[in-house]
């Protein structure tokens, strides 16, 4: 005896975009049930980067930015730091955290893997809800990086290239945070933080800009392997004025092999985990 | 006859392992058959339902769901399984409802359908009254049930469950069990392995004995246990001397009957020779043999297990 499925629902063959819509849709729901947190973790350290150094610095007279002469220089400086640091920083938390807990011990990762699509499809579904999160994150920084400097903030803002490069950004850092979290085994969550997440962060062009660092060559040739770099650079060149970036075609084309690069790792390290 | 579930010579071997996990299975479950892989741990049983469920790789052989290889196509496999794993694995971030209703997503179901498809499972698994409730909240068997209602939400061909049992309280198995054959009477095909054997026994209908990868047996439980058990077990305890308690069975049972002699107790394989209590009771009375107690101990699916499978702990 064979019972008949529910007429709508037999011969279900949904095409590989469409099950990674239904993931995102998945991970879109659970943005909007912790909307709250997901806004106060994203918030919080450009508000104080930018309160401490932006605000109160400038107040008490204590310099900082080095060849950034002014203070307000040293703002609009800022502003693309903390943008490439919230933007980054979502690869982390939004993607690369809850993989290290779903591949270590709450195995929740166990339905989607089983989706009908294709192994690669679910990671990729992991780099775009990591994309996603990071323009959201933006939006969010965006406001308090110009509201909260005491000194005036200069912009010039591309439209175009921001509205292509910031997506493209989050791209770059959801496949960092696909890499990292089918990488690292969950008892060294910590050793993320120290060896990746703070090295990234003060060797990636946010408190200074990247051709500043002419008098110290080699660290300023090392940090390219840094993709946080171009991140930043290419927010400076797309937001701001006034202060030195680096080549905007040179940026482009490294943001993209980077993309190429950890969505290759990430999703070879996803089937990893996931087939043995 | 034509299988939902086929795995033929199939063989896996973990890279470092020195003996093969999966070693040259050859199996085939029918449609709207509920099948048992029973086996002690370290059996094969996982790795066999991980490959027929796209998780592991085999080294060798060949895995078809419903005639299509599992390796080949991915995809159209997943389509067509249903899996409740070992461990709980629903979506915390989500709601009981949620959980199913995005599964149903997962599968191509539109917003409407995957709402009635997942509201018609919380009814069949009684979880409607909890229904908004974060998935932590629920205790084992209804965590269980969830789990089930997940697997069944697009309609699998064939329906896998690994261990579903253990670690629940017997209320909730039981519960579980009337889920699994509600799910068999409605013609679902079934593979569910197990180490409990009264499982196996209650609800398959064919069980397949799996130890070091390999098959051991393969039958009906009724056909298993005729195969390899089919005398009773008579046990007999007495405080006066067991040798001459042996003895005196002996004019029943025959010389070649296989007869253990213990310290106090004597144990006979009947052999299919009918014996009544009285009688058993009269020889022993008449050899002047005081015994202190009877048991009689039908052939078991535990016996025939343990006859193919050893006594040694596996770890």
């Amino acid at each position: 005896m064979k019972v008949a499925a529910h007429p709508s629902t037999s011969r279900l063959a949904p095409s590989t975009p469409k099950v990674i819509l239904a993931l995102l849709g998945r991970d879109v729901r659970v943005l909007r049930k912790q909307a709250r947190v997901f806004i106060i973790r994203t918030a919080m350290q450009p508000l104080l980067l930018m309160f401490v150094f932006t605000y109160v610095f400038p107040k008490i007279g204590q310099g900082i930015g080095g060849s950034v002469r002014s203070a307000s220089g040293f703002s609009t400086l800022l502003v693309a730091g903390v943008l490439g640091i919230s933007i980054i920083f979502q690869g982390i938390q939004a993607v690369a955290l809850p993989l290290v807990q779903e591949f270590g011990f709450s195995k929740e990762i166990e339905d989607r893997v089983l989706a009908p699509a294709p192994n690669w499809a679910i990671a990729v579904e992991k780099i775009l809800s990591g994309a996603l999160q990071a323009c959201l994150a933006a939006l969010i920084v965006f406001p308090i990086a110009l509201v909260v400097p005491a000194t005036p903030i200069h912009l010039h803002i591309n439209f175009f290239a921001i509205v292509l490069f910031v997506p493209l950004a989050g791209l770059v850092s959801g496949a960092l945070g696909l890499t990292i979290g089918t990488l690292v085994p969950p008892t060294q969550i910590p050793l993320i933080f120290a060896i990746i997440v703070l090295p990234i962060t003060f060797l990636g062009a946010v408190y200074y800009p990247w051709s500043a660092l002419s008098p110290i060559p080699w660290l300023k040739y090392l940090i390219l392997l840094n993709p946080l770099v171009y991140i930043n650079e290419g927010l400076r060149a797309f937001l701001t004025t006034g202060i030195v970036h680096m080549n905007t075609a040179a940026i482009i084309v490294a943001s993209v092999a980077f993309l190429a690069l950890l969505t290759a790792a990430g999703i070879r390290g996803f089937e990893k985990r996931i087939v043995s | 006859m034509s299988y939902v579930v086929e795995t033929i010579e199939l063989t896996k071997r973990y890279p470092g392992a020195a003996e093969n996990a999966v070693d040259a299975l050859n199996l085939g479950v029918g449609a709207g058959e509920l099948f048992g892989l029973l086996g002690p741990n370290g059996a094969g049983k996982t790795t066999t339902t991980s490959i027929l469920t796209t998780r592991v790789r085999p080294t060798s052989g060949q895995a078809l769901i419903n005639g299509v290889d599992v390796l080949a196509s991915p995809a159209a496999t997943k389509r067509a399984i249903g899996v409740v794993p070992q461990s709980n694995t629903l979506d915390r971030s989500l709601s009981v409802f949620e959980n199913l209703y995005f599964h149903g997503r997962y599968f191509g179901m539109d917003a409407k359908t995957a709402r009635f498809e997942a509201a018609f499972r919380l009814e069949q698994f009684r979880l409607a009254e909890r229904k908004n409730v974060p998935v932590a909240a629920l205790s084992g068997g209804m965590a269980q049930r969830l789990m089930v209602a997940r697997a069944m939400l697009h309609y699998p061909a064939v329906l896998f469950l690994d261990e579903p049992t253990s670690g629940l309280d017997p209320q909730s198995r039981l519960a579980l069990w009337d889920v699994l054959r509600e799910l068999h009477s409605t013609g679902q095909t079934i593979v569910l392995t197990t180490h409990y054997m009264e499982e196996a026994e209650e609800l398959c209908d064919r069980i397949a004995i799996m130890d070091k990868g390999r098959l051991l047996a393969l039958g009906t439980a009724a056909a298993l246990k005729d195969s390899i058990a089919s005398t009773s077990r008579l046990k007999l305890t007495t405080k006066g001397s067991s040798a001459a308690l042996a003895a005196s069975l002996e004019t029943i049972f025959g010389t070649d009957a296989r007869t253990h002699i213990g310290e106090h107790s004597v144990t006979v394989d009947t052999d299919g020779v009918v014996v009544s209590m009285q009688s058993l009771l009269q020889r022993a009375t008449d050899a002047g043999i005081e015994l202190s107690g009877i048991t009689v101990e039908e052939p078991s699916l535990e016996r025939v297990f343990i006859e193919l499978t050893g006594r040694e702990l596996r770890d």
